[in-house]
């Protein structure tokens, strides 16, 4: 505990050969160890890796399990309703989330597939945005001057835009735009346009807390250090700057993940993202919410996987940041 | 502080202004015909070209951006002799595909948004402070554990999750809260009617909202209370109520506003999803409808309004803030 404490202040960057005696350890190592008591936080971790890996390799899983998400089960359907034939929409050893009313394919498979588009929106969304917020974030606080008014009177004019009215309103024409320029068709111009879309409205909020991060620590002693011995402006950026900018990484990675992926959910249920044949979690849930009076397990699992991955991401998250804090240490 | 409010109004007119260009010319720029589609299926290029000299598309674009603009505060006519017709100011537009002037379409929408914001803010306010103060004064206790579990389970559902599972347990399985057939009732004709229309849209999108709040007041009280001058308060004798009304809240709750403001801003540009899933004839699903429809005039005027509210929202919190919270310095 004692060594703990020192963290703090001044002494965790020790003096030369101070660490030999001491044994001091990086703040890295002490959020490391703080993290992994918090028992919460590991499942949570446990959990996020497992159903990130699960749609990585869902071809795999499906192969092996036996199931494909395209194959129609139409002999398990009753004709006049629509529904699986057996009880608790179809669930069994063979489907183990039971069937989708009306075509018969398996639940288990088309989630673990529709997650795919899902993650892949919300971790593309979140890398882009990563960049930009980055960017603009070092540019505005390191640079100050003209540089930063301009930056904060684009954010301020983005954060007067309605963004959400904005994204349903363009999502026609620019996907449209996007399928002209050739760039992508069909399903892959509308993930484009949620990604990109998504990153323009989102970059601010990050942008800023970058930016107030990057005014501080240029003030700090090893930065003036660095200039004084005559560094050049990206070594000081990428070697001073950017590798103890990691905290607010974190942060705003653990609260951007689940945000996007709820965002990608909700657009698809407006019927503003990915379009059948494709599917993704948005789409089942849209789906679901039609047979919810006669068949209700579908729409709990659809919802509930939804919630259940945006709550390990949120408890991630709590977790992470308590780990990097140190006055959480008590 | 006059001086700030001016420059503050001057500034706020000029973010507008920008706005206005910027989705106007991005509506401009998209690769439809907007006389073209005026007339759906019936379109005949004679048709199509009438549409376009009445209503005013013909026009280069800066023309019809001044046309617009000037429709706000003077009103617009359209088309000539029998056929034509005007929308009095404020105009913001004529939608070929209601046919009726889109002022009188938000007048209609807008009563039953402001209705949902205000209900939920109310909402949202009693139970996320009320929740967080109790957590924070029993820290650590099962109040506590379950405000935490109340602010997960809050920042995990997402409102139409939310929205769905109350509209289907509460009215479709078990009809607690009896289905409405009969549409929107304002407040001062039918009040009973009233409440039980907006209940569980209210619920919806309160329940998301309080959950961050409960977590933001939770976090600022504790915070608050290991300052000096609340020790002091104490120290000199004032009972723990007063302290906690007096000193502790009054810090905690300034930025709120800040945070509230903006939250309800938002909301009353349209909740789309709580709208749509209760299918309420706000703001939200009329451009949501708009959008699907091609109904580029309603797009417009909506984008605006909410881009308009926001800023507009944005100054009021500013000014507010200063009023409330004596160390931020205006000017």
């Amino acid at each position: 505990m004692s060594i703990e404490v020192v963290e703090g202040s001044s002494a965790s960057e020790p003096l030369l050969g101070a660490d030999e005696e001491l044994k001091g350890r990086s703040p890295r190592e002490l959020a490391w160890r703080r993290f992994r008591r918090n028992k919460v936080g590991v499942i949570a971790a446990i959990f996020t890796l497992g159903t990130l890996l699960s749609s990585l390799f869902a071809p795999l899983i499906c192969k092996v399990l036996g199931l494909d998400p395209n194959e129609l089960h139409l002999d398990q359907i009753k004709v006049s309703t629509g529904l699986p034939k057996a009880y608790l929409g179809g669930i069994s050893w063979e489907h183990p989330l039971g069937l989708l009313p009306g075509t018969g394919r398996d639940l288990l498979s088309q989630l673990l597939y529709g997650s795919r588009i899902s993650f892949l929106v919300m971790i593309l969304a979140t890398v882009a945005t990563l960049f930009v917020g980055l960017l603009t974030g070092i540019a505005g606080g390191y640079l100050k001057g003209r540089v930063d008014a301009t930056i904060g009177r684009v954010t301020d004019f983005l954060l007067a835009f309605p963004a959400f009215f904005m994204i349903v309103a363009l999502a026609e024409p620019l996907v449209d735009r996007i399928q002209r320029l050739g760039i992508a068709q069909g399903n892959g111009a509308r993930i484009l346009f949620l990604i990109i879309i998504l990153t323009f409205f989102g970059w601010t909020g990050f942008s800023r807390l970058i930016r107030s991060q990057v005014l501080s620590l240029s003030e700090r002693d090893f930065v003036t250090a660095a200039t004084a011995l005559g560094a050049s402006r990206s070594r000081i950026i990428f070697h001073e700057l950017i590798p103890n900018l990691w905290a607010p990484v974190i942060v705003v990675l653990s609260l951007s993940l689940p945000g996007y992926l709820t965002a990608e959910s909700v657009f698809s249920f407006l019927g503003i993202g990915v379009q059948p044949p494709g599917f993704t979690w948005g789409l089942l849930i849209s789906n679901s919410t039609q047979y919810v009076t006669n068949m209700p397990s579908f729409f709990l699992i659809a919802t509930v996987s939804l919630v259940l991955v945006v709550l390990a991401f949120n408890l991630l998250g709590d977790a992470v940041r308590d780990a990097l804090d140190p006055k959480a240490d008590k | 502080m006059i001086n700030y409010v001016l420059r503050r109004l001057l500034y706020a007119a000029v973010i507008l202004l920008l706005v206005s260009m910027a989705v106007y010319a991005i509506f401009q720029f998209l690769p439809f015909d907007p006389a073209a589609l005026t007339c759906g299926k019936n379109c005949r290029p004679n048709l199509i070209a009438a549409n376009r000299v009445r209503l005013g598309f013909d026009k280069p674009v800066w023309e019809q951006y001044w046309l617009f603009l000037s429709g706000i505060f003077v009103g617009r006519d359209y088309g000539v002799g029998s056929a034509a017709f005007s929308c009095p100011a404020p105009s913001l537009g004529y939608s070929f595909r209601q046919n009726a002037c889109v002022t009188d379409l938000i007048k209609q929408a807008l009563p039953v948004t402001l209705s949902l914001a205000i209900g939920a803010l109310i909402l949202w306010l009693i139970v996320g402070i009320g929740l967080g103060i109790l957590a924070a004064r029993f820290k650590d206790s099962p109040i506590d554990t379950g405000s935490t579990v109340f602010v997960l389970i809050g920042t995990s559902l997402p409102t139409f999750v939310t929205g769905l599972l109350l509209l289907i347990y509460l009215t479709l399985k078990n009809n607690i809260i009896p289905l409405n057939f009969d549409g929107y009732v304002s407040i001062f004709d039918h009040p009973s009617k009233f409440f039980i229309y907006f209940l569980l849209p209210w619920i919806t999108l309160a329940f998301a909202f309080s959950a961050i709040y409960t977590r933001y007041t939770r976090s600022a009280v504790i915070e608050i209370s290991g300052e000096d001058y609340i020790r002091t308060a104490l120290a000199k004798g004032l009972k723990p109520k007063v302290v906690l009304r007096k000193h502790t809240l009054r810090a905690a709750l300034a930025p709120l506003t800040t945070l509230a403001g903006l939250d309800f801003a938002g909301l009353l540009g349209g909740a789309i999803l709580t709208e749509t899933i209760f299918d309420l004839p706000g703001l939200g699903r009329m451009s949501l409808k708009a959008v699907n429809d091609f109904d580029l005039p309603v797009v417009l005027a909506t984008t605006l309004l909410a881009a308009a509210i926001v800023v507009i929202m944005n100054l009021i919190v500013d000014l507010l803030y200063a009023v409330l919270d004596p160390r931020v310095r205006v000017g």
